[in-house]
């Protein structure tokens, strides 16, 4: 069964990961801009990070056949440094043109800071200023509600972008709501061990229903699964889904949602009744 | 909030027969780990903010129905609603720890 992982960090994953996804049905995926997993010397290694984003990984996954895409910014755990911030968000620009740039992500909060919240905003400008779409990641365990919370009423102030040019990434029971509410798209992760379970994600899917939520794996250097999609995809069979919800949130709702950039080229026909499959990855370049 | 909703197309009794065994075993593992605290009769454990709200969430999980990880999820949160001045670590601990609040 084809699907797109709407979150995947590749750049901390290894070639038999993307195999793995290659096997799995995996056609797209989408790899936004992260933590290293410790904080950057300067700015200047973001070119290098942002090279490997639109360069590297692109001709890694086409040699499986996936299609790579990717969202740019400072990530939340290095906001809170606003020098860092205004250094990198000078980069972004010239970067947004790239052929597999999709938009501007993830953005958002991580410890609740006046400074993150003054980078988010930054972002903000930055998006409504280049027409972005936005990949918002919501801070995690006991910060969750807060950070979403504060996220929303951001998005609501500023009011330059529309909230279904927006996905607020890591959504759990206590904030879906909040987002869908609000007229955003609600992306759930899936972790092995620490957060959401797919059993979890399927309830909330029964309880909120199938429109406007994506499911990704948020696969990165961290304990994460890379196949976590079609595990998802396999729960859902197990709790007697049919296999077209099955296909809405695995495959058709990440492509409702990404292709309102227009760099995002997979399953444009999926509207017009012609059953077209996904289009191939490019080559290589 | 009203939605509309996909209806779990299994029974009661269909969940139970492909889930009790896996949340049976979820369940002797939360004992198991309230057990090794016990063993280790340290008076800090008890005293633990991450503990306390654990132990609140284990009330929420045990008490009448309704919406329990919603309510299990809200017990381990920031009830706060201001950003913090500064960064005081880079990660979550996965509970709110009322007393460094000075509230509550
Ligand atoms: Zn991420």
């Amino acid at each position: 069964m084809e699907y797109i992982d709407l979150h995947a960090h590749m750049a901390s994953r290894t070639t038999d990961d993307y195999e793995q996804m290659a096997l799995t049905g995996c056609v797209a995926l989408t790899d936004p801009a992260f933590w290293a997993g410790f904080d950057r010397a300067s700015a200047d290694s973001f070119d290098d990070y942002f090279h490997q984003l639109t360069e590297v990984e692109p001709k890694r996954a086409a040699r499986v056949g996936i299609r790579h895409y990717t969202w740019l910014c400072l990530n939340p755990k290095e906001a809170d440094n606003r020098a860092l911030a205004r250094a990198v968000l000078e980069k972004i620009p010239k970067y947004l043109d790239r052929a597999n740039v999709l938009g501007i992500g993830e953005i958002g909060l991580n410890r609740i800071t006046r400074n993150e919240v003054a980078t988010f905003q930054d972002h903000l400008d930055l998006a409504a200023a280049h027409r972005q779409i936005v990949l918002i990641h919501t801070p995690h365990l006991e910060d969750k509600y807060k950070g979403t919370r504060l996220i929303v009423e951001t998005l609501q102030r500023d009011g330059r972008i529309d909230p279904g040019r927006i996905l607020i990434d890591h959504a759990e029971e206590h904030t879906i709501g909040i987002i869908l509410g609000n007229g955003f798209w609600a992306g759930i992760t899936l972790y092995p061990q620490t957060k959401v379970s797919p059993q979890r994600a399927i309830d909330m899917i029964e309880r909120f229903g199938p429109d406007r939520i994506c499911v990704s794996s948020a696969c990165d250097w961290g304990p994460s699964l890379p196949i976590a999609v079609p595990r998802f995809a396999l729960e859902m069979r197990r709790r007697g889904h049919d296999e077209k919800w099955i296909r809405k949130i695995i495959y058709e709702n990440p492509i409702t949602f990404l292709s309102q950039s227009p760099r995002f080229l997979i399953g444009q026909k999926m509207n017009d009744g012609n059953g077209r499959k996904a289009q191939s990855a490019p080559s290589g370049r | 909030m009203e939605r509309d909703f996909l209806a779990c197309p299994l029974t009661g009794t269909r969940l139970i027969d492909e889930y009790f065994i896996e949340n049976r075993t979820r369940l002797l593992d939360l004992a198991a780990f309230l057990d090794r605290l016990d063993r280790a009769a340290d008076p800090a454990a008890d005293a633990d903010f991450r503990m306390q709200a654990f132990r609140e969430g284990l009330r929420v999980l045990c008490g009448s129905s309704g919406p329990r990880v919603e309510r299990i999820q809200r017990v381990f949160s920031d009830p706060t609603t201001e950003p913090a001045d500064g960064l005081d670590q880079k990660s979550a601990c996965g509970a709110y720890d009322h007393s460094k609040a000075g509230g509550a």
